[in-house]
């Protein structure tokens, strides 16, 4: 089975994000880069797929040149081979064109299986996989929590509101959003990352594709970020932990009444 | 032009979250100038169409076929396709749920759009309809703007706009027929179930103890187990705790897991991400304990700590010891 795992860098979950000059966006040069944790657990069920049914994992991410450490981190922990579609310049892309950018590097590769996180951590938009299958013309189903390869098709489940979950059947080849939590991550092992550096990496140039070309509007119409208004008049208690918590059990017992 | 909501519905009951939708939509018509109408897909709606348009609506198109009782992401996005290019809506709007988040992406890329998702706030403003939505997991806010002369998609939020109400008048109901494929319907969805009975029923405690990624290790469960006994409270998780196996999914507060509305909810280490947020927003009191000041926990927190919870938790259970002796 040949199955290809999206992946996208994201800035680390701990990282303190300062605004851009240009107020649009994170200061980049400030944070540290991630696998985005839904691609991780993609990338899981992806390398687990292949050991049992044999076929290789190929991870693809579009991204700035540092997105190569993600895509070796990949490598690491197991993928055969990348495709690093290189973006240069501060523009985001909206996610249309980041599918159409994964899409056509797809296209030539025929596979049975695209696997993508359910949503970035930075963005969140949760779309590009359900747009890619749009593109590519194939069946997709979103926010997996189980698959089962059976009789040339898969059988997923679906995660739903509410503890609710339901099964699907689909043809090959399709495309899965898959849901965090599905497998336990595995790590990167010392040799692991020693084979990884001599494992193929296709750079494509992202810049030089259609996409912004072809629509210029394609850059995400961001007009400002900036932090959100607290919607509650909060109370931040301070001290030392003793005193933190006299003063919060006092306001629960008091003030709020709840304990 | 229209403002166009798509509903959703099961078994013939709206998902509640469409009257918010509706409600968000209303403003938005009224902005644009244009009137507001929603559809309804499925098969056997009843006479759901008719009560929905009670809900200020100009027009409500019932789409009703057999190969849309069961919702699949290629019946869904064959039969709207053919609705918007009928009824050429100026924006087409989603409550933000799972399934619109299965299809509505898909319908919006046969348009050349893309979906502007879980949309907290919108406004038109000179000419544009300016969206705010997160980024970061809820650090952030975004507004981003798109003129009004373009279609656009987006799917608004749970809890971030008021809910629509009937109104003495009822507007239009239309059915609109389609043309559907059984062979253009790839997936084949079985029945929904629930994996288990739920042996924890965290919507009637009156207050909860909740732990996130700042709980650190499976280890460490037992503080805010103590905590949470201490208290009188239950004990209950955030997704990443539960996707470790570190407590069972059964405890898991948000979108994908339990709804609560408790007098009392103390958020240890949570950050907040808005999936959480929507399943514990109807707390009472919110307590947040985190080492991250920029956590968007604290946005909707009545009493907050920036500090280390393996210090501040100790001393909360110390002395809700003494105070009881």
């Amino acid at each position: 089975m040949k199955i290809i795992v999206c992946v996208k860098q994201v800035p680390a979950r701990d990282s303190v994000l300062r605004v851009r000059p240009d107020g649009k966006w994170v200061e980049e040069s400030d944070v540290n880069f991630e696998i985005n944790e839904p691609d991780a657990y993609a990338l899981e069920e992806g390398l687990q797929l292949r050991d049992a049914a044999g076929g290789e994992v190929v991870v693809l991410c579009a991204g700035a040149e540092r997105a190569i450490s993600s895509i070796r981190e990949a490598l690491a922990k197991g993928a055969d081979r990348g495709i690093h579609i290189t973006l240069a310049g501060d523009a985001v892309p909206d996610p249309l064109a980041t599918a159409r950018l994964l899409a056509s590097a797809i296209q030539g590769e025929s596979p049975d299986l695209i696997l993508t996180g359910l949503q970035s951590d930075d963005l969140g938009f949760g779309q590009t996989g359900v747009v890619m299958a749009e593109l590519l013309g194939l069946a997709h189903a979103s926010i997996i929590m189980q698959v089962e390869v059976a009789g040339g098709g898969l059988k997923v489940k679906r995660e739903l509101e509410d503890g609710w979950f339901q099964y699907v059947s689909l043809p090959l080849p399709a495309l899965l959003t898959i849901q965090s939590g599905i497998k336990k991550l595995r790590y990167a092992t010392l040799m692991g990352i020693k084979k990884a550096k001599s494992k193929p990496v296709q750079g494509i140039d992202g810049a030089g594709g259609a996409t912004f070309e072809a629509r210029p509007e394609a850059a995400l119409p961001i007009r400002r970020v900036y932090p959100p208004q607290r919607s509650k008049q909060i109370q931040m208690l301070t001290g030392a932990p003793e005193q933190v918590a006299a003063q919060l059990l006092e306001k629960l017992r008091f003030e709020a009444r709840v304990l | 032009m229209s403002v166009l909501v798509i509903l959703e519905q099961r078994g013939g009951v709206l998902n509640r979250m469409g009257f918010e939708t509706l409600g968000g939509a209303a403003r938005l018509s009224e902005a644009l100038g244009v009137p507001l109408e929603a559809a309804i897909l499925g098969d056997g709606l009843g006479d759901l169409p008719q009560q929905v348009a009670r809900y200020g609506l100009a027009k409500v198109y019932a789409v009703e076929h057999a190969l849309l009782a069961q919702y699949t992401a290629d019946g869904y996005t064959q039969a709207a396709e053919q609705l918007i290019r009928a009824s050429k809506p100026a924006l087409v709007l989603f409550p933000h749920t799972y399934q619109a988040r299965d299809w509505a992406p898909k319908l919006a890329t046969r348009f050349g759009c893309w979906l502007i998702s879980d949309v907290v706030d919108a406004r038109v403003e000179a000419g544009e309809m300016c969206f705010v939505r997160q980024l970061f997991q809820g650090k952030w806010n975004a507004d981003i703007c798109a003129p009004t002369g373009s279609l656009q998609f987006a799917s608004l939020q749970a809890g971030a706009f008021r809910a629509a109400e009937a109104v003495e008048a009822a507007g239009e109901v239309a059915a609109f027929a389609v043309t559907l494929e059984a062979a253009a319907i790839r997936g084949k969805p079985e029945e929904s179930f629930r994996e288990a009975q739920r042996s924890v029923d965290l919507s009637s405690a009156e207050r909860i103890v909740a732990v996130g990624r700042g709980i650190k290790e499976k280890e460490n469960i037992a503080l805010a187990q103590q905590l949470a006994q201490a208290m009188g409270a239950e004990l209950a998780a955030s997704r990443p705790i539960c996707d470790n196996g570190w407590l069972p999914m059964e405890r898991q507060v948000g979108s994908s897991g339990q709804t609560v509305a408790p007098k009392l909810y103390l958020a240890l280490g949570i950050s907040g991400a808005i999936q959480h947020l929507v399943g514990m927003k109807g707390a009472k009191t919110v307590v947040a304990i985190n080492t991250d000041a920029s956590a968007p926990i604290f946005e909707i927190a009545d009493y907050g700590v920036v500090g280390d919870l393996f210090q501040v938790a100790p001393a909360l259970i110390d002395q809700i010891k003494k105070a009881k002796a």
